[in-house]
């Protein structure tokens, strides 16, 4: 679907988005730039799920069987389980902000990169 | 104790009847005002419909933050609204373990699944499962668990729906209820097959700002009754429920037996894990233009649940300080209507203008939430019908776009009916289980797939089919055997015991159930897998390449 203008911004575009050949996407897949994007990618991506998830569930396994730890007062009636709790909320928030400035320094420039190669030669 | 909020014990739901009486005519004010705001809206977004991209994805012109806004409205359901707060002001602490879960679950969508399936699909969730795979038999798999997973998290708020509205509006007769629920059922109708995704999603838009809106409200006077020191809030609310500092620990509603701490680490796994299945928020990363405007508008929906559910805590805890536990079990035993109560309180009390106005305020924004979860559930099981089995099984993807939308409209329609019907024949039930099962099936069958499909090169057809079906079945039945169905006073039918599984939520088993047998079919088949198919999958889910 190669035009000489630019795309029509909204509408019919999106029924046939301009597609390389699968021997392209395979060209593509193989290539050491997308092989250094997937690792990239996963090697941040990956680790930080396993992390955030055993994070949480220390946090379901403590709060089940470690009550007396979470009860201890800290200050006023805020006890371990309260700072243990908003502590999920700020790492939930910290790791939604570390990823989005990651992806877009790290990720977008590599798979834009490749993106517009693939699609210019269309 | 159920592993979902309970919105719905219909038994002994009861706000004092003259409170109700004398704010009804503001509270259908309030009503009337958000149907019509929203039927405007869909009128009109209606008549920008005209592709099926407009239909299905709103035109994929939504800005990040738009969408952020839409998200968060369809996540938080009355179940997080009305049950979080009301779980908090009974139980405490173990109230707040819900609102950690259904957050930090967005980190999955985030990192995992929102940028490769905006990249890679075009209507449904089905797109992304079916792309390297036989298109028919994974298909009508994601068409299934897509339909039985929005079914009943529909039926869900329907009869929540009914139960709450009757309460604020003091209806308690049969027919008054059945007559709500069809309200309902019809106004989601003509969201959706008017309105579309976009009008869906400025539903959503308005539902969420209205929300946020009236729980800052009720928060603010919250904090100021204790001079914004949270300390004092809490020490009242633990004295003020009669449990003294056992209110601010962990256990008082899990805590209970070894089964129930099983059951809490059951559903810790499935709100973790079910969010990034679930498909009425997967359709959403469709509405933006690109990957990157569907990151975003995750971390506004991150930043903005958040906000939220730190505000239910004060809610909760509010109204456990502010009211007597009696109050609360009085008007519902699940503790529903705390928030609306609270509202009455802090407005000065049921006599006052303040109360009263607060209350039809807090009701009908709880009305709000209700009517657009169940748009978005509607939206996402009709579009898998039409897209995923219509277009694809039925007619083997020789629909033209105008059949397809024109079927998406009809099975709205028979969505709408069917849920209209079984929402009256559950109004008396308690269907909260409904919802704790359709995050487990989400988190069985759809989770497993989707990131097998996106990241794992050796998977087959027949490794799609045995996690969907066996996520799906394994959940589906072991809900049906658990304590939630029978055997309980608090279940489904009390009168009878089946219950052969003991835990409430079924995740514990069928989710790393649904991961094993994804991996066992795809390694048992004969099949290979389509590799280059994976290429075209793994290459345009990162880089947008071709992206629809």
């Amino acid at each position: 679907m190669a035009s000489d203008g630019p795309p029509p911004p909204k509408g019919d575009s999106d029924n046939s988005p301009a597609q390389p050949t699968t021997a392209q996407f395979v060209e593509v897949q193989e290539s050491a730039e997308f092989g250094e994007l997937r690792r990239t990618y996963r090697s941040f991506a990956f680790p930080l799920t396993i992390a955030f998830i055993a994070w949480y569930l220390l946090y379901v396994l403590l709060s089940n069987y470690a009550g007396g730890f979470m009860g201890t007062k800290l200050f006023g009636n805020i006890n371990v389980a309260f700072v243990f709790g908003l502590g999920q909320f700020l790492t939930t928030f910290l790791i939604a902000w570390f990823y989005a400035k990651f992806a877009s320094q790290k990720l977008d420039p590599k798979g834009a990169a490749i993106k517009s190669r693939m699609e210019a030669d269309l | 104790m159920s592993p979902t909020i309970q919105l719905s014990e219909a038994a002994g739901i009861h706000l004092a009847n003259s409170d109700a009486s004398e704010h009804r005519p503001l509270i259908i004010t309030l009503f009337a005002l958000f149907v019509i705001a929203t039927l405007v809206i869909t009128v009109w977004a209606g008549r920008q419909t005209k592709s099926a991209a407009d239909f299905y994805a709103g035109g994929r012109q939504f800005t990040a933050f738009q969408n952020g806004l839409a998200v968060s409205g369809d996540y938080m359901s009355a179940a997080s609204f009305l049950g979080i707060a009301g779980a908090i002001a009974l139980f405490g602490y173990d109230g707040f373990l819900y609102s950690i879960g259904f957050l930090v679950a967005w980190l999955v969508a985030l990192l995992l699944v929102a940028e490769p399936l905006r990249n890679s699909g075009r209507y449904t969730m089905g797109d992304v499962l079916a792309y390297r795979m036989r298109q028919r038999p994974v298909r009508t798999a994601a068409g299934a668990s897509t339909i039985v997973v929005s079914i009943f998290y529909l039926l869900a708020q329907m009869a929540g729906a009914g139960v709450l509205v009757s309460l604020l509006l003091g209806i308690t007769s049969d027919a008054g209820k059945i007559l709500i629920v069809a309200l309902v059922g019809i106004l989601m109708i003509v969201y959706v097959t008017i309105g579309g995704m976009k009008g869906t999603t400025w539903v959503q838009m308005v539902k969420a700002v209205l929300l946020i809106t009236g729980t800052l409200l009720i928060t603010f006077l919250v904090l100021l009754k204790f001079n914004f020191n949270v300390s004092d809030l809490l020490g009242s609310a633990a004295s003020n429920s009669g449990k003294g500092s056992a209110f601010l620990e962990p256990g008082l509603k899990y805590g209970l037996t070894e089964t129930s701490k099983l059951d809490f680490i059951s559903l810790g796994i499935a709100l973790v894990l079910g969010t990034a299945g679930l498909p009425h928020i997967l359709i959403r990363f469709y509405t933006v233009p690109t990957a990157k405007a569907a990151r975003k508008s995750v971390n506004w929906a991150i930043g903005i649940i958040g906000g939220f559910y730190l505000m239910t805590i004060a809610l909760g805890f509010g109204a456990a300080a502010l009211l007597t536990p009696k109050e609360i079990t009085d008007s519902n035993p699940a503790g529903n209507t705390a928030a609306p109560l609270l509202a009455m309180e802090i407005g000065g009390g049921g006599d006052s203008t303040g109360g009263a106005i607060l209350l039809a305020v807090i009701s009908a924004v709880a009305f709000a939430t209700i009517l657009a979860v169940v748009a978005g559930l509607t939206l996402a099981s009709s579009s898998s019908f039409a897209h995923d089995i219509y277009a694809n099984v039925i007619r083997r993807g020789k629909a033209t776009e105008k059949e397809e939308v024109r079927a998406a409209r009809y099975a709205t329609v028979a969505i709408g009916v069917v849920s209209i019907a079984l929402g009256a024949l559950a109004r008396d039930l308690n269907v909260a289980g409904l919802v704790a099962l359709a995050f487990a099936v989400a988190a069985s069958a759809n989770l497993p797939t989707l990131l097998y499909s996106l990241f794992w090169k050796r998977f087959t057809t027949a490794g799609a089919l045995w996690s969907i079906y066996g996520g799906l079945a394994s959940s589906v039945l072991l809900v049906l055997f658990s304590p939630v169905v029978s055997s309980k006073p608090s279940s489904m039918f009390p009168g009878v015991d089946f219950a052969f599984f003991p835990l409430e939520n079924p995740g514990l088993i069928s989710i790393p159930l649904g991961f094993l047998l994804g991996w066992l079919g795809s390694l048992l088949s004969k099949e290979e897998p389509d590799v280059k198919k994976y290429a075209e999958l793994e290459v345009k889910s990162l880089t947008g390449t071709g992206a629809h």
